[in-house]
């Protein structure tokens, strides 16, 4: 379809004799909210990974908008990327990691205010006003001179998401954003990504355990297993009344956990 | 054993001191010199360029395979052949800054494998280039990892320079030889550079402390 946010076509992934992702389908509209959950080792952040041009991609294209994210479109047809293509790409993308990779060495508002300077060319009171914004959204602003090192989990995936979104991203990518959190700061978290997904316009993809989370935000859910969609659909579908039987054994495990 | 302080004072010490300065330029130049070039060796051993990683490999393997004596007669009585005249002082500086270039490569290297994965990923994905990366997310960060080896390659510089006096180069040990030779006698002066070198290394030890010391704090921002 020719207003997909999103497409991945035939993509293949593999890392030496382990195929990870399989002859990927997947598409997602503009604007849509997409959960991806399954078993470690599905390929379900490899998913992302890939998206996000973190990993190579072996078979297969990635659209975005239309335009081939892995490829590039010369006289000749289809080419590999170059490094000048994935850069314009990647500025429609924004990922929020597991574990925050907040810079270390710089405060929170430093965190947020650089990146747009050097990737965007923005001027330095710019891109702090803009910093600034994001930070009082996701209440992070009294914490702006702190180190992440000082800051609780939750505090520092608030700050890490207003670093993401400071480079004004169409698309945002959550790997597993909640899953280095104790059970405690994991609501703050959620509070933010649940603002995101309801009063925004970003496509938004995330891999989470966290099931009733991702029925509550998101308007589809996928099911991975061994790289490949099991199964597709409204949360409610999936997740209450799934059709697949390694859907229902993952779901019954996972609600046994609980 | 006779030991004359006159003798010391009056004529040991003037004389040594300059050498003293000589020791102190040649180890902090090559010093400097060795970081520049080895953090360029660094990069490329690094780099995604094959033939490049390949040379900056060899060539460290080389250099630590090597004794510094062969490399400082080499360049002294090669690179005149070659139709290059360096004054002495250089041709030490040039020598040990290119010898200490691979422990300086493999130590800054150290400090950059110490950096998580993931601020790679993040600097990616917020689309810095390789360049910026390096510059404002990585090397920051691989900084304090790499104080305490740099600090003791600077006291091993420190303890090189007598070889030096083999190409005639007058840092302490040279004038020292030569004091000896002109007045045999050989307690004073070879004590002199002794009580010299150790004072180097506790001053340059205690440098370090103090840098060590402030690199902890400035990375750990009150954790």
């Amino acid at each position: 379809m020719a207003n997909d946010k999103i497409r991945f076509d035939a993509v293949s992934k593999r890392f030496g004799q382990l195929t990870v992702l399989d002859q990927l389908d997947l598409s997602i509209g503009a604007g849509e909210v997409v959960s991806i959950i399954g078993p470690s080792g599905s390929g379900k952040t490899t998913v992302l990974r890939c998206l996000m041009t973190l990993e190579h991609v072996d078979d297969g294209v990635i659209y975005i908008d239309g335009t081939p994210l892995n490829k590039e479109c010369r006289d000749s047809g289809l080419v590999e990327a170059s490094q000048a293509h994935l850069r314009r790409m990647r500025t429609k993308l924004g990922m929020v990691f597991q574990n925050f990779n907040l810079f270390p060495h710089l405060t929170v508002l430093q965190n947020c205010s650089e990146p747009p300077v050097y990737a965007l060319g923005l001027t330095a009171s710019e891109a702090r006003n803009r910093a600034m914004e994001l930070l009082k959204m996701v209440g992070m602003d009294s914490k702006r001179d702190h180190y992440p090192a000082q800051l609780s989990g939750g505090q520092q995936q608030r700050a890490a998401i207003a670093r993401t979104l400071v480079m004004q991203p169409e698309i945002l990518v959550f790997d597993e954003p909640t899953s280095a959190l104790d059970p405690e700061t994991t609501e703050e978290v959620t509070e933010v990504i649940r603002a995101l997904a309801s009063k925004h316009s970003y496509t938004m993809v995330m891999v989470t355990h966290q099931i009733d989370f991702a029925c509550d935000i998101s308007d589809r859910i996928c099911f991975f297993d061994k790289g490949k969609i099991v199964e597709q659909g409204p949360p409610n579908d999936v997740v209450n009344a799934p059709k697949e039987a390694r859907t229902r054994q993952f779901l019954r495990k996972v609600a046994k956990a609980r | 054993m006779d030991w004359r302080w006159d003798f010391t004072f009056d004529t040991v010490l003037p004389r040594i001191l300059p050498g003293l300065w000589v020791t102190v330029e040649v180890t902090f130049l090559s010093f400097f010199l060795a970081l520049f070039i080895g953090l360029f060796l660094m990069l490329a051993k690094r780099s995604r360029i094959g033939p490049l990683a390949f040379l900056a490999t060899e060539f460290i393997e080389f250099m630590r395979g090597m004794p510094l004596v062969v490399v400082v007669f080499f360049l002294f009585f090669v690179l005149p052949m070659a139709g290059l005249y360096l004054p002495p002082v250089w041709t030490g500086v040039l020598a040990m800054g290119v010898y200490n270039s691979a422990p300086a490569a493999e130590i800054l290297r150290g400090g950059l494998q110490a950096v998580p994965k993931g601020q790679w990923e993040a600097a990616h994905v917020l689309n810095y280039s390789t360049y910026q990366a390096y510059r404002r997310i990585i090397l920051p960060q691989a900084i304090g990892p790499v104080v305490p080896g740099l600090g003791n390659l600077l006291i091993l510089a420190f303890k090189e320079t007598p070889l030096l006096s083999f190409v005639a180069i007058p840092e302490m040990l040279d004038t020292a030889k030569r004091i000896a030779s002109e007045t045999y006698r050989f307690t004073e002066p070879l004590t002199v550079v002794g009580v010299l070198f150790l004072i180097l290394s506790l001053v340059s030890a205690i440098l370090i402390k103090l840098v060590e010391h402030h690199m902890v704090r400035e990375s750990h921002h009150g954790k």
